[in-house]
């Protein structure tokens, strides 16, 4: 694994950047960069603020400091869509997942393929359900594209849930919790879906607390508590026992 | 970017479900749609008149009375909402249609000269073009129902208020204004395009009464509209799950005025259907059809949680409703019996489809 951080231009930087709640302060001066292929580990207890930092970057909250920069440039996002549109991937926590659609209904959600008939333009199932199953294969999924979510499993419903973020060219993904709910054997093919979007040079940011899977993936660990980033280490300069007391507080910084 | 396949996908612990366990087979609506020709089956038997050309142009015509709205909130249940208010908004239309209808027909009213003159004899009143009265009329009465659905998507979907509750306001608000604008007394169409009128509303077309091909059409294009579209697309999409269709990017808020909006305008049609069949809009017309509307729609198979539903088990869900009213007149059973049955009807589908649920 090689981490890219020596080479080439951050896809993500974040500078100085901070959330207030009223008198509440869920962020503060959080500077950080993220590379294209690169696997990043974002760790921290509940309340750590991760989950706002992921918000602010895919665009569901606007920080009330600092900058973005994404691609070099600087942005600034209103809605998710916004970010979805320079290529922020994001896959939460619940996957949203419609149950009474299709697997290809889903990947394809808010962004259908039609074609025109007339004046009319009506929905191309067949091109959907084919590029869903292409994109199932690159992710080596057994995931059909015309069966009904309803009916699937957790590791088949996170694949829909990744697959949608390859539709664009997604340049960042971010993946919050994607192992907490689901078996062993899906937890291996949730993590061989991220290899896979690392190898085609997309940026992932893992928010996760099970430090199995952060340490199986990651190239890079970033630590919060309290609102602050308190460590970012490559993975191979440090041990889960020094994450944990990062985490606990148990060790101030790294 | 595509990465070269290191294996083929390989289907080893999914099996392809049988057919009887996917698709259209697998929906209350089969199921329904089964009892509804076991019934057929059973009422031929019991009663020689039923399956008699007049007393099935009879029930369709009857069906075809209540199923252009059920179509409408169908579209709503999908969503996972709610329209209380369809029964009031039949009336209303109605009633708006007939009232511009007269009012352009009698001379003195402000407009009517642009659509009517006196013939040579000073009392007949001829039409400047034939049929321009009616089309205005409805649509007046369909742009009042816009209107209303428009009021009612906008609380709903904009000022996040309950579906239920604000289209149980909207049901209130709706009638009163019936009461309001006719002072109690409901109105009559009249004039020179009325024959007209009549002739769409009640007419027929080789044997086939005319409101039953309005639904039939209009059915047909909701099908295509709920399967083939990407707004029907987004309609199941938001009855699944809202926040998903929210976060990938869905305009939640105008799909659910839309079916707002469509709801109320299919039940301003029906209103107005009706209102040429039974030639007149009094006040109390079409008052707690909205539980005959949903009832038929949920026996039918929408789903009340939302995300499931469509047109041919909203049309199943009203001929099942008018086929076993038919039979209790028929059968000379005492017709207060019919909504308590209509009642359990309900129950009963949905417990079939529980227990349906739980099997598989």
């Amino acid at each position: 694994m090689v981490t890219a951080t020596a080479t080439g231009q951050p896809i993500l930087e974040l500078a100085n950047i901070g959330k207030d709640f009223g008198a509440i302060r869920a962020l503060h001066g959080i500077d950080m960069r993220v590379f294209p292929g690169e696997v990043v580990g974002l760790m921290g207890d509940n309340g750590a603020g991760k989950s706002t930092l992921v918000k602010i970057i895919a665009g569901n909250f606007r920080q009330s400091h600092g900058e973005i920069r994404f691609g070099g440039s600087a942005v600034q996002f209103h809605r998710p869509v916004d970010a979805r549109a320079v290529g922020i991937e994001v896959v939460y926590q619940d996957l949203a997942l419609a149950d009474n659609l299709t697997a290809a209904a889903n990947v394809f959600l808010g962004r259908e393929i039609t074609r025109k008939f007339g004046p009319f333009s009506l929905l191309d199932h067949k091109a959907m359900a084919a590029r869903a199953l292409e994109l199932f294969g690159e992710l080596r999924s057994e995931t059909r594209p015309h069966h009904l979510v309803k009916q699937m499993s957790g590791g088949q419903r996170q694949a829909i849930a990744i697959a949608r973020t390859r539709l664009s060219n997604a340049r960042l993904v971010m993946m919050d919790e994607p192992t907490a709910a689901i078996s062993v054997r899906q937890v291996e093919q949730v993590l061989s879906l991220i290899h896979r979007l690392k190898e085609q040079g997309v940026a992932v940011m893992l928010i996760s607390h099970r430090m199995p899977d952060v340490f199986a993936v990651c190239d890079r660990v970033v630590v919060m508590r309290r609102g602050e980033k308190k460590a970012d280490k490559p993975i191979h300069d440090t041990t889960p026992e020094e994450v944990t007391a990062l985490i606990t507080g148990a060790r101030e910084a790294a | 970017m595509a990465l070269p396949m290191e294996s083929t996908i390989s289907f080893t612990n999914i099996g392809k479900a049988r057919w009887w366990q996917r698709g259209i087979f697998a929906s209350q609506t089969a199921y329904v749609t089964l009892a509804l020709l076991v019934l057929l089956v059973v009422m031929h038997i019991a009663s020689p008149y039923f399956l008699t050309e007049g007393n099935i142009q009879n029930v369709a015509k009857n069906f075809s009375f209540i199923a252009i709205a059920t179509l409408g909130v169908t579209f709503v249940i999908i969503t996972g909402g709610i329209d209380l208010s369809v029964g009031s908004m039949m009336c209303f239309s109605a009633m708006i249609t007939s009232m511009v209808m007269t009012a352009l027909s009698t001379p003195g009213m402000p407009g009517a000269a642009l659509f009517t003159h006196t013939a040579a004899d000073g009392k007949t009143i001829v039409a400047n073009l034939p049929g321009l009265i009616l089309f205005v009329s409805i649509l007046a009465g369909l742009g009042t129902a816009f209107i209303v659905g428009l009021v009612n998507g906008f609380c709903i979907a904009v000022l996040g208020l309950s579906p239920f509750v604000t289209t149980l306001g909207m049901l209130s608000i709706v009638r009163g204004l019936c009461y309001v604008v006719s002072n109690g007394r409901g109105s009559f169409p009249g004039g020179p395009d009325a024959s007209y009128f009549y002739a769409l509303a009640s007419g027929d077309l080789y044997g086939l009464p005319a409101p039953f091909i309005y639904l039939v059409i209009l059915a047909l294009v909701m099908a295509v509209v709920l399967h083939h579209t990407t707004f029907g697309r987004h309609v199941f999409a938001l009855g699944g799950n809202e926040n998903a269709a929210k976060l990938t990017g869905i305009p939640v808020v105008r799909v659910k005025i839309a079916v707002h909006v469509i709801c109320a305008l299919a039940a301003g049609l029906q209103g107005i259907i009706i209102c040429g069949w039974l030639g007149s809009a009094p006040a109390n017309m079409a008052t707690s059809y909205e539980l005959n509307v949903i009832a038929a729609a949920v026996i039918g198979g929408a789903n009340l949680a939302g995300g499931i539903g469509g047109p041919l088990g909203a049309i199943v869900g009203c001929v099942l409703l008018e086929v076993i009213r038919n039979g209790l007149v028929l059968a000379q059973v005492n017709s207060y019996w019919q909504q308590t049955l209509v009642g359990v009807i309900i129950i009963l589908a949905v417990l079939v489809d529980r227990i349906r649920s739980r099997m598989i």
